[in-house]
């Protein structure tokens, strides 16, 4: 593999530098490198990040290959500036044995566009009742780390804790979707002053923190690690904080559609907006932006969850829930983030890269921009602003909220391990 | 006028008093002799029910066919409403039908709005009750008998309801009709207020322009209607209230409760009733009991709605004039 060299990009947003990569390593980092022997990237103004690291994602490979495979899957991802994704279990068949695990790590390997890290279910067919093979799964090529029955909540408690317990001994983790399903049946949309008024079955915030409250004190009581996907309300932000200060090893994440939309969104009953758990109020949004900031909520996650669009053109009640954010997920943080003077780049680069390669155990991302590390790299040109336009996106689902909202920010090159899987905004 | 009527929360106040007052109109014309009007002859009118509803389609229908409108009934009930696609395509079959208006019910909410929004048909939609929502054209013909009733049929042209008390009492979280009474008696001047168990009113409804009580007996005494709303037993499995027993005690209506009334006010209810559970026999078959004359103003309502939205501005009064000129 030749040698490239990145001119001028401000790494993690500071001072304008070159960075070499030589094969699948950053050879050397500085001011005025050498570009002999190197295709050079002209990187003026533009911003150089860790290659970004997914723990939520749903690649629908295998049974789903109509909204997306993950071929597509990670094509998108590249594209979005990602360099791993955690493929949720909720597949058909469920990737709840070691086979299924490891079959779509291999397609993960096949695709070359961004390392694909399967996530396995905490439950045989994610029906809370009886504990998958967690060992099994962990112990397969795959090398699962991450257990998750996300699409449902492991709502039974017993079970919760084993499970808690159980991926101790190789340093697992379960990353729960908090949602009490009782409190949620029939539940269409965040319950409040909407949803009163729309008549749709509310979903109500108590049931996401009612779960996260009795999960952080099953983390303390048997002395596990949690992982809480997709925090949604300003209570869900107070219970992660309290936690945190009483030492529990919890971690959290928000995605990128709750850290803007809110249930407004829901009055035109169209269901891009439908998703799970639901859009929040005004509230909510602030106090998990907030939150994201000073640290309270650990990363960025994206929920990337593809629908064909005959399962979004209808009346809502029939409509499925998600929405994909792969390609727009960068975008999104830097307009609600980056911004309005929140984050910066290096905060970024924290919450979207280091951060969730650590939660999943990931070696060789989420790593430092210097010499010696792994050229996992996203590029980013902040000055960039434009309508999201569906029709570029490479995922094979085209259920973005954001379709003609206009966003600052476009990853320009993503390198995997120094080659490139975007170049100039275009799939490599 | 608007182009569709999707809520009763879209009307303003002089377009509700138009309604009600067309309205009356049409009930002129039911009294004579022949009560069809020109009005909608040549434009078809497709009643769209994708959830079973007898006396709601028969009171469209009716006022179709006083209309004059050709009529196609589509009862899609069935039909795998479960995966929403038969919504899209039953409206693209009906615009390419050259349908003139869709009057719709189902199940959903919200699916009227759709309908109407996504580009999928072109013609008027009529909201017919969309899940727990919206149903206007009840709310319409709830105020056309309130102003008749209690204004009176001559002296209540060109009035709304200001300063008149309305009570709601019942399932007020799964009730479609009580949305939209609060929504349209609010834009009329009236001041209601729902009765309802804490558990069958809505989280969030702090912002709705009325007021709540748990105490039917206390509100009665200041009530000029009172509308009972239907309670469906089976809310009693989802721990909705205790017993049907207690349901009644402490929010049915019966001749001791409705003693409690002014002399003047009225009993309302939107059908069909559960005798013994929100209202006793004695109670919905006394003269103080609308409900028959609702079915009977429903269809002049709902004339005057397919009249305005698909007919023009001016009052139905010429038309029904030129008709008794021929
Ligand atoms: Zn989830």
């Amino acid at each position: 593999m030749s040698k490239i060299l990145i001119r001028g990009a401000k790494v993690l947003g500071g001072e304008p530098q070159d960075v070499l990569i030589d094969g699948e390593t950053i050879e050397a980092v500085g001011s005025g490198l050498s570009d002999e022997g190197a295709t050079v990237i002209e990187a003026d103004g533009q911003i150089l990040l860790p290659g970004l690291v997914d723990l939520h994602t749903h690649l629908r490979e295998p049974g789903r290959e109509d909204s997306e495979t993950v071929l597509t899957g990670t094509k998108a991802a590249a594209r979005g500036g990602w360099t791993a994704v955690h493929a949720m279990a909720n597949t058909f068949p469920v990737a709840d044995t070691a086979g299924v695990v490891e079959q779509v790590w291999r397609l993960g390997k096949e695709s070359g566009y961004c390392d694909v890290q399967p996530v396995g279910a905490v439950t045989v067919g994610l029906e809370g009742k009886q504990l998958a093979e967690l060992g099994a799964m962990h112990e397969s090529a795959a090398g699962v780390v991450v257990f998750s029955d996300d699409g449902k909540c492991v709502d039974d408690a017993v079970i919760m804790r084993r499970a808690l317990e159980y991926v101790k001994a190789f340093d697992g983790v379960v990353a729960q979707h908090a949602q009490e399903p009782r409190l949620t049946e029939g539940a269409q949309m965040n319950e409040g002053v909407v949803s009163a008024e729309l008549g749709l079955g509310g979903w109500p915030a108590v049931a996401e923190e009612s779960i996260i409250a009795r999960d952080v004190l099953l983390a303390e009581h048997v002395g596990s690690r949690v992982h809480i996907c997709h925090l949604s309300t300003a209570g869900s932000v107070e219970i992660v904080r309290w936690a945190k200060s009483r030492g529990i090893d919890v971690t959290a994440e928000v995605t990128p559609h709750h850290l803007l939309l809110t249930d407004e969104m829901v009055r035109t009953y169209n269901p891009v907006y439908k998703v799970n758990p639901p859009l929040r109020t005004q509230n909510d949004v602030m106090a998990l932006r907030e939150a994201l900031a000073d640290g309270t909520i650990d990363i960025v996650a994206t929920d990337h969850a593809p629908h064909p669009h005959e399962d979004k053109d209808c009346e809502w009640a029939a409509a499925a829930m998600g929405m994909v954010g792969l390609e727009t997920a960068l975008s999104v943080i830097q307009h609600t983030m980056v911004d309005t003077g929140l984050l910066d780049w290096a905060g970024v680069a924290q919450r979207m890269s280091v951060n969730p390669a650590k939660i999943g155990r990931l070696a060789g991302h989420g790593r430092p921009v210097s010499a010696g590390e792994p050229a996992n790299l996203t590029l980013v040109d902040p000055a960039y602003r434009g309508p999201v336009d569906s029709a570029e996106f490479a995922s094979r689902s085209r259920n973005t909220p954001y379709e003609g909202l206009e966003l600052p920010g476009r990853v320009t090159h993503t390198f995997l391990r120094g080659r490139a899987t975007v170049i100039d905004g275009k799939l490599a | 006028m608007m182009r569709h009527l999707i809520s009763a929360a879209d009307l303003t106040r002089d377009e509700a008093v138009l309604i009600l007052d067309t309205a009356e109109e049409m009930a002129r014309v039911s009294d004579r002799p022949i009560k069809k009007l020109p009005a909608l002859r040549g434009r078809t009118v497709c009643n769209l029910f994708f959830e079973d509803s007898t006396r709601t389609r028969i009171s469209f229908e009716a006022a179709e066919k006083r209309l004059s409108a050709d009529v196609i009934n589509f009862a899609a009930k069935g039909s795998s409403v479960s995966k929403g696609e038969s919504l899209k395509d039953t409206a693209q079959t009906l615009e390419a039908m050259g349908v003139d208006a869709v009057v719709i019910r189902h199940g959903a909410s919200g699916a009227p709005y759709r309908l109407a929004n996504s580009g999928w048909i072109d013609a008027p939609v009529i909201n017919a009750g969309d899940g727990t929502h919206q149903h206007p054209t009840q709310a319409l013909l709830d105020a056309f008998t309130m102003r008749r009733r209690l204004i009176g049929p001559d002296a209540g042209i060109g009035q709304d309801l200001s300063g008149k008390r309305v009570t709601v009492v019942g399932d007020i979280l799964h009730s479609r009709v009580a949305r939209s009474n609060v929504d349209l008696l609010h834009t009329l001047g009236a001041e209601v207020t729902l009765v309802a168990p804490p558990t069958l009113l809505p989280v969030g409804m702090d912002s709705w322009p009325c007021e709540v009580s748990y105490d039917l007996d206390a509100v009665l005494p200041k009530s000029d209607a009172v509308m009972m709303l239907r309670v469906q037993r089976e809310r009693m499995n989802a721990a909705f209230f205790p017993t049907e027993r207690e349901y009644s005690r402490r929010y049915g209506l019966d001749g001791d409760r409705m003693a409690k009334m002014p002399e003047h006010a009225i009993v309302m209810h939107p059908g069909p009733m559960v005798r013994g559970m929100e209202i006793t026999a004695e109670v919905a078959d006394s003269p103080r009991c609308t409900v028959v004359e609702q079915v009977a103003n429903g269809v002049h309502t709902r004339m005057a709605v397919l009249y305005l939205l698909l007919g023009g501005n001016e009052p139905a009064v010429t038309h029904a004039r030129t008709e008794e000129g021929k």
